[in-house]
C-alpha cells in the first residue's frame, strides 16, 4: 500500500451521500431539461481526419447515414451510448458516429484520440464485476446476483446474494468469498473460491411443520470465467457448502450454477 | 462426504502453489513488488528526447448514457385470480447496441377467483396473501432497431426487443421461482427519453387449488424511461 499524504488541505470528510445526490441531480436534470442546449464549452471538440465522418440517425449499425462532415471540419461530442457517439457538426446537425470512425478524428492540438473499448486485456485487469447466475442448489432453484472487486488479476473478493426457491422451503443466502484465478490472462480462466456466509430457510406455507432457521455456511468451489465479447463474461461454477446446523449433523449441499457477468 | 470436502479444501492451496510455481507465489496475493523493467536505452545519436505526450480524451468527460431507468404500469392477468393493475420500477444497462441486461421490480394485487365469487364462501387467501410482488433479472436483445415516422417531418428511433430471464414472485404466502419472457417496443422521444411498451409472460408453479400446475401470468405495461 502506498503511503497516504498526511498534509491534505481538506480536513472535512466528504459526505458519503454526495454521490447519490449527484446521481439524483443528474437524473432530475436529464428528466426536466430535455432538449435544452447545454453549455457548449462542456463538449469535447474534435476535428475530422478521415476524408469524411458519417452521421447515422441512431446509435446502431442499421440506422441510415444522413449527413457527412468533411475532413478538417470540427464536431462536438455530446454523449456516448455503448460504442456510438452523438456529435454535432458545424451546420448544427446532430448524428451518431461509431467508435471506429471517431478514432480517426484529431484533438484540437492535432493529437490522435483513443476511445476506451473493452477487450480481453480489460477482462484480465478490470476492477469491478457484476453478474447474474442461476442453477441448482441441492435440488432447489437458485438465483444469484454478485459483485466482485479485484485487488489484482489473481485475487478478488466477491459478495453474493441468492434466493433459493425449492419445493418444500425457500430461503435467502448471503456470502462473501475470496476468488483466486491462476491464469487470469486466459480467455477461459479457471478459478478457485473459498467463502462463508449465512443462509435463512423457511418452509413453504403448505408444509405444516418446520420453522424458520438461520445458519452459518462455509463453501469451497471452482469454476470458469469465460471472456465472451466487449464487457461480457460467461461464468459457470460448482460450490460445495457445509451448513452448520444446530442439530447433531451438519448438512452438505452441492450447487451448480451458470450465468453471465460484465466488468467495468 | 466430509472427506470429499476436506480434499477439495486441501486441493485449492496445493493446486495454486503447485501450478503457479513457487517463484510466482509472491504474486499470488499481490504482495510482492513487481520489479520495474530496465529503462529503455536512448537510440544512439538522438540528442533531444521527445516529450510529446499522447493525450487521451478523458472518457469520464464524455457523458456516457448506457443506463436506462424507468417506471411502468399496466395490467397483469394473474391466472385464476383475475386481471389487475401492475406497476413497478425498471433499470437496464446497455452493454452493446444489441444486448442489454435489466432488472425489474413490480407489484400487483390478486382479485377473487370465479369460485370465490360464485360460492360466496370463505375466501381462499387473506388480504396479505393477495399482495403480489415480483422481481426479475433479464437479458434483452434489440432485434429490430428501426425508425418511426410521425407525419412528414418527424422521425423517431425505436426498436423491437426480445427479453427473458429469471426471478421470483411472492404470492399466496410463498416465494415462487419465476421464469419470464416477452417482447417490447422502445420508442425514443428524444435521445435520452423513451416510452416502452412491454408484453411478458411470467411462469411459475403453484399448488394452491389442489394440484401443482404451471401458471401463465400475462402482463402488458407501458413505461417511461430515461437514459443516464
Amino acid at each position: 500500500m502506498s503511503e497516504r499524504n498526511t498534509t491534505t488541505i481538506h480536513s472535512t470528510p466528504r459526505p458519503i451521500s454526495s454521490l447519490w445526490l449527484k446521481v439524483l441531480v443528474i437524473f432530475l436534470l436529464q428528466a426536466f431539461t430535455i432538449g435544452t442546449a447545454q453549455a457548449a464549452d462542456q463538449y469535447r471538440t474534435v476535428s475530422v481526419a478521415d476524408p469524411y465522418l458519417e452521421m447515422h440517425t441512431g446509435p446502431g449499425r442499421g440506422y441510415p447515414k444522413f449527413n457527412i462532415v468533411d475532413r478538417g471540419e470540427t464536431v462536438e461530442i455530446l454523449k456516448r451510448r455503448t460504442d456510438w457517439f452523438l456529435v454535432r457538426g458545424p451546420d448544427g446537425k446532430e448524428g451518431w458516429v461509431d467508435r471506429a470512425q471517431m478514432e480517426q478524428t484529431l484533438q484540437p492540438g492535432g493529437q490522435e484520440i483513443e476511445f476506451a473499448r473493452a477487450n480481453q486485456q480489460d477482462f484480465t485487469n478490470s476492477r469491478w464485476e457484476l453478474g447474474l447466475l442461476a442453477g441448482d442448489f441441492g435440488g432447489a432453484n437458485i438465483v444469484s446476483l454478485y459483485g466482485a472487486y479485484s485487488f489484482n488479476p489473481h485475487v478478488a473478493v466477491e459478495v453474493w446474494g441468492s434466493q433459493i426457491l425449492g419445493n418444500f422451503s425457500n430461503g435467502w443466502m448471503g456470502s462473501v468469498n475470496v476468488v483466486h484465478e491462476t491464469w487470469p490472462d486466459w480467455r477461459i480462466s479457471p478459478f478457485f473460491t473459498l467463502g462463508t456466509g449465512v443462509i435463512r430457510t423457511s418452509p413453504k406455507s403448505t408444509i405444516v411443520q418446520g420453522e424458520d432457521r438461520t445458519d452459518q455456511i462455509a463453501h469451497v468451489g471452482a469454476g470458469f470465467r469465460i471472456y465472451a465479447t466487449r464487457r461480457f463474461i460467461l461464468r459457470a461454477e460448482y460450490k460445495s457448502y457445509v451448513v452448520f446446523t444446530s442439530r447433531d449433523d451438519n448438512e452438505e449441499v452441492e450447487e451448480w450454477k451458470a450465468g453471465f457477468a460484465f466488468f467495468f | 462426504m466430509e472427506s470429499r470436502f476436506r480434499v477439495l479444501f486441501l486441493a485449492i492451496p496445493l493446486l495454486a502453489l503447485g501450478l503457479t510455481g513457487c517463484a510466482s507465489t509472491k504474486r499470488l496475493f499481490g504482495m510482492g513488488d513487481d520489479s520495474a523493467p530496465p529503462p529503455a536505452e536512448l537510440p544512439q545519436g538522438q540528442v533531444i528526447e521527445p516529450e510529446v505526450e499522447r493525450r487521451e480524451i478523458k472518457e469520464a468527460k464524455i457523458d456516457t448514457e448506457d443506463f436506462e431507468i424507468g417506471l411502468f404500469a399496466g395490467i397483469m392477468s394473474i391466472e385464476d385470480f383475475g386481471s389487475d393493475l401492475s406497476y413497478g420500477l425498471s433499470l437496464a444497462y446497455h452493454v452493446t447496441e444489441g444486448f442489454f441486461v435489466e432488472g425489474n421490480y413490480g407489484r400487483s394485487e390478486a382479485g377473487l377467483t370465479s369460485f370465490e365469487i360464485l360460492s360466496g364462501g370463505a375466501p381462499l387467501l387473506s388480504d396479505d396473501e393477495r399482495e403480489y410482488t415480483y422481481y426479475n433479472l433479464n437479458l434483452g436483445y434489440n432485434i429490430l432497431p428501426s425508425e418511426a415516422f410521425i407525419g412528414e417531418g418527424r422521425a423517431f428511433n425505436s426498436s423491437l426487443y426480445l427479453v427473458g430471464g429469471l426471478g421470483s414472485t411472492r404470492f399466496a404466502g410463498d416465494d415462487r421461482f419465476t421464469v419470464n419472457f416477452g417482447a417490447g417496443y422502445r420508442f425514443l422521444l428524444t435521445d435520452s427519453v423513451a416510452i416502452r411498451l412491454d408484453f411478458r409472460d411470467y411462469l411459475y408453479d403453484i399448488n394452491l387449488l389442489g394440484e401443482e400446475k404451471t401458471t401463465h401470468n400475462l402482463t402488458g405495461t407501458l413505461g417511461l424511461t430515461v437514459f443516464f
